[in-house]
């Protein structure tokens, strides 16, 4: 795997720069130097030649999911995606987000998705906890492997790039009618948590409109850190909301996938963009 | 002009969203304050992110015979008995309640095979300590705090910079700054306002600090009367991405060695045998970090000047599980598979042991109304800062400093802020955006690192302090020229960095003022022209004030100890002797 980085060598990129109103890519040209990603660049653009590039960047170590943009036409991390992974021929394109309304350059407004998170009921405990069984002592007892099944989706560090590409989100602009795949894995991973006492298959299929979704994984192929959003939270989801609302056979059986959580307070609708 | 621009009135306000910030707000909340939460990027993102390793609290649910005074012990003797007693007590008793707590509000934390909070090895801790999910705790101490103050009563004010603590007096009775989206300016008053704004590692180059990590807490907390303590003493975590140098200074957690990972220098030697045979990879950071330092100073660095640390003798499974984010940083940044090749690793600025002197039990500073929390204040850590105690700190006394000053507000009356701070806050921000300046402040941010790296970087000596000071004077005679070189006022990095080099160059003069004070090596603070303890200094830390003159005051007072954890103390050094 271990392989030789190329030289750095002139680079060209193009940057979109504008606001609300108009904007356009604008050429630059820098050297680069080994490894270099393509936050550096951007930044060092920032430096020496567009000191009023506006770029929203925090921790340059894709943890914190601040630097999501369109590169080359592909949502990716700007200080994760290497310049000498990007075909060297050819100039790269650096663009904003596009599911979200855009503040400047490569900057935009995403606090739509803060509006969306207040909307889900955080973690509860369930009411009877058994001794022995659910805590000791006050401490949660709960398998390593739950832990793994819910850390796959709380790995999530909330660049919103899943939202970007999401073509409800994106091209059908349906914001106020679901919640998009960032928010189907945090209310699986709420779902998942055994100790949970929330019954959150309502708010799943209503006001988070899981059943918009058809699938098309593209939340999935975007993910920089490969959570399985599609397959691991989303699909068992919509299974979860069809044996809860139309399985006749669980509800004569009486074993609908959340009996004993208890529903939440009834909440406001979808946030509008 | 005052009454135009925006404004909120809050019983506690509180600066910075990091670990320590959230669970003060919350705390302050709970409590029934009026609570503001501002942060300087998007709520979520701020550094505490980025912590790795684990969360330090004596739970023993792997090691049953660990308990808070060990857990005290390995503290005071990890800062080198410089620590405040009191604070290394308080987060040694309650850092298990608050650890317990989060999982409560839902955070998901690796297990043992009895279902329990999982807890693994780190440096310079006796017993297996950290509370922790894969290499990404911090994440999810963030994500569940975040939750948990968003369904709290907090009202939370993104991307806002605050320039200015704003005095009415002699207390703090509010601040001033401006939203960066629109360079709209906004006031706040707050009958008790609480920096929990972190760190100041972006005064160097090499660094495992997000950008937002420019010391401005420090900065305005001096400014506003407040002291500072131990300020000499910065911590270079010693394992941080060496290559390629996009990525340099990038860190890699200490849980890469807590797991099993083996430090060799070029020469195949497994050279911690020769600076701590007891503890080799594990022990204190000070310790790894010079010897790294020193091997690679010595001819035998790796070609890219680090050394090897390699856990490719583990079952790959087991490192790709545990140690993920690492396993995916250097395949994507430095196309290395640490399953099967070493990582190249040198040491990188990572914390800073030094901040606003408070007290232990509240988080109050000398300046009434004002308080302070996690990085952002000192004492906790002494000389030198154990892994994991960081974690534990934000919440020990974000909570503490939250109770404290919920309290201190019931207590005062309505403030108010005086029109004429406000006016000299609005000139200042004007004059970095409108001013005649002409300096730029990308290039003085570099030329500020410069002087840092080369002057006051791992090992210190008198001549290399006194020359770096002289620089940072002359970039002081010149920082009041500083202007952005674009004067518009929508997220304009230019004219946010202005204020940020001002508060870093600050932050700066008093860690090599300090410095060049303490006339010994100890912890963090290693000094080539005194390399031995003082047993002098070993009673004093330095206490940094600002004067009326504006000059900084540096004095040397007694370290804050407590009687009744005395023998506790003695016990460990008498250990540590025998040893």
């Amino acid at each position: 795997m271990s392989e030789t980085l190329t030289a750095g060598g002139t680079r060209k990129l193009q940057i979109w720069r504008g606001d609300l109103t108009s904007g356009e890519l604008v050429d630059y040209e820098l050297e680069t130097e080994p490894g270099m990603v393509v936050l550096d660049a951007v930044l060092e653009v920032q430096r020496s030649q567009a000191p009023d590039l506006a770029v929203r960047w925090n921790c340059k170590a894709a943890k914190c999911g601040s630097c999501s943009a369109e590169i080359n036409g592909k949502p990716r991390l700007m200080c994760k995606t290497r310049l000498d992974h990007l075909p060297a021929e050819e100039p790269i394109t650096v663009e904003p987000m596009r599911a979200f309304p855009l503040i400047r350059d490569l900057v935009t407004d995403v606090s739509w998705n803060y509006r969306v998170n207040e909307q889900i009921t955080p973690f509860t405990p369930r009411e009877n906890l058994r001794e022995g069984i659910d805590v000791k002592d006050g401490d949660f007892l709960i398998d390593q492997a739950d832990t793994d099944r819910m850390s796959e989706f709380r790995k999530c560090i909330e660049c919103f790039m899943c939202q970007d590409v999401c073509h409800i989100l994106r091209d059908h602009r349906m914001h106020n009618r679901y919640y998009g795949p960032r928010f189907m894995i945090r209310m699986a991973s709420l779902d998942m948590h055994p100790l949970d006492g929330v019954d959150r298959l309502d708010q799943v299929a209503d006001e988070g409109g899981i059943g918009l979704c058809n699938i098309t994984k593209c939340c999935t192929e975007v993910c920089p850190e490969n959570i399985h959003i599609t397959d691991n939270a989303i699909i068992p989801m919509k299974e979860r909301v069809v044996d809860q609302r139309h399985d006749p056979f669980l509800k004569i059986l009486g074993r609908t996938p959340n009996k004993g959580r208890v529903k939440p307070p009834a909440r406001s609708s979808t946030p509008e963009l | 002009m005052a009454g135009s621009i925006e404004h909120h009135d809050y019983d506690v306000l509180v600066l910075g969203s990091g670990g320590s910030g959230l669970r003060a707000a919350i705390a302050a909340a709970e409590a029934g304050a009026r609570t503001g939460l501002v942060c300087k990027s998007l709520l979520g993102k701020a550094h505490t992110v980025m912590a790795e390793g684990g969360l330090a609290a004596s739970l023993g649910n792997v090691a049953p015979e660990d308990s808070w005074s060990t857990h005290f012990q390995d503290t005071m003797f990890g800062g080198k008995y410089l620590n405040n007693w009191r604070m290394a007590e308080l987060h040694a008793r309650e850092a298990p309640d608050r650890a317990r707590e989060l999982e409560h509000w839902g955070a998901v934390f690796d297990r043992t095979p009895d279902r329990r909070m999982s807890q693994r090895a780190f440096g310079g801790h006796t017993y297996k300590r950290l509370v922790h999910i894969g290499d990404r705790t911090g994440l999810e101490m963030i994500r569940t705090l975040q939750d948990r103050t968003v369904h709290s009563d907090v009202d939370v004010f993104m991307e806002t910079t605050i320039t200015r603590l704003i005095k009415d007096g002699e207390r703090v009775v509010g601040c001033f700054g401006y939203r960066r989206q629109t360079g709209e300016q906004i006031s706040f008053s707050a009958r008790a306002l609480i920096l929990a704004t972190g760190g100041s590692g972006r005064i160097y180059k090499i660094t495992s600090n997000s950008q937002d990590c420019t010391g401005d807490g420090y900065a305005l907390a001096y400014e506003a009367g407040a002291e500072m303590v131990d300020m000499e003493f910065v911590q270079f975590h010693p394992t941080g991405m060496v290559y390629p140098p996009g990525v340099a200074g990038l860190l890699v957690t200490e849980a890469v060695r807590g797991e099993g990972g083996i430090l060799r220098n070029a020469l195949g030697e497994r050279f911690m045998e020769k600076y701590d045979p007891k503890r080799m990879e594990l022990s204190t950071r000070d310790v790894v970090a010079r010897s790294i330092y020193t091997e690679v100073k010595e001819g035998r660095g790796t070609p890219h000047g680090g050394a090897y640390l390699d856990v490719s003798h583990l079952d790959s499974d087991y490192v790709r599980r545990k140690l993920p984010s690492m396993y995916d940083q250097f395949l994507e940044l430095a196309g290395v598979d640490i399953t099967r090749e070493p990582m190249q690793v040198g040491p990188t600025c990572h914390y800073f042991m030094g901040g606003i002197k408070v007290d232990a039990d509240t988080g109050q500073t000398r300046v009434p109304g004002l308080f302070a929390t996690g990085e952002a204040s000192g004492g906790m850590n002494g000389a030198n800062r154990l892994g994991g105690n960081s974690l534990g700190d934000l919440l020990v006394f974000g909570r503490r400093a939250g109770i404290g000053a919920a309290e201190a507000a019931g207590r005062s009356d309505a403030v108010s802020l005086p029109a004429e701070e406000i006016a000299a806050a609005q000139a200042e921000v004007d004059h970095f955006l409108n001013g005649p300046g002409t300096e730029n402040p990308f290039h003085m941010h570099r030329e500020l690192q410069t002087i840092m790296g080369d002057g006051v970087g791992i090992f210190r000596d008198k001549e290399g302090l006194s020359t770096a000071i002289a620089k940072l004077e002359t970039l002081q005679d010149r920082v009041g020229n500083l202007k952005a070189p674009s004067n518009r006022l929508d997220y304009n990095p230019g004219w946010q960095l202005c204020r940020e080099v001002h508060n870093m160059l600050t932050v700066s003069l008093m860690i090599a003022r300090a410095a060049l004070m303490r006339e010994e090596s100890r912890g963090g603070h290693s000094r080539l022209d005194h390399t031995g303890y003082s047993d002098y200094w070993g009673e004093h830390n330095i206490v940094i004030h600002r004067e009326s003159g504006h000059d900084m005051a540096l004095t040397p007072t007694p370290v804050v100890k407590r009687e009744e954890l005395s023998e506790l103390i003695e016990a460990r050094k008498e250990a540590e002797k025998a040893a």
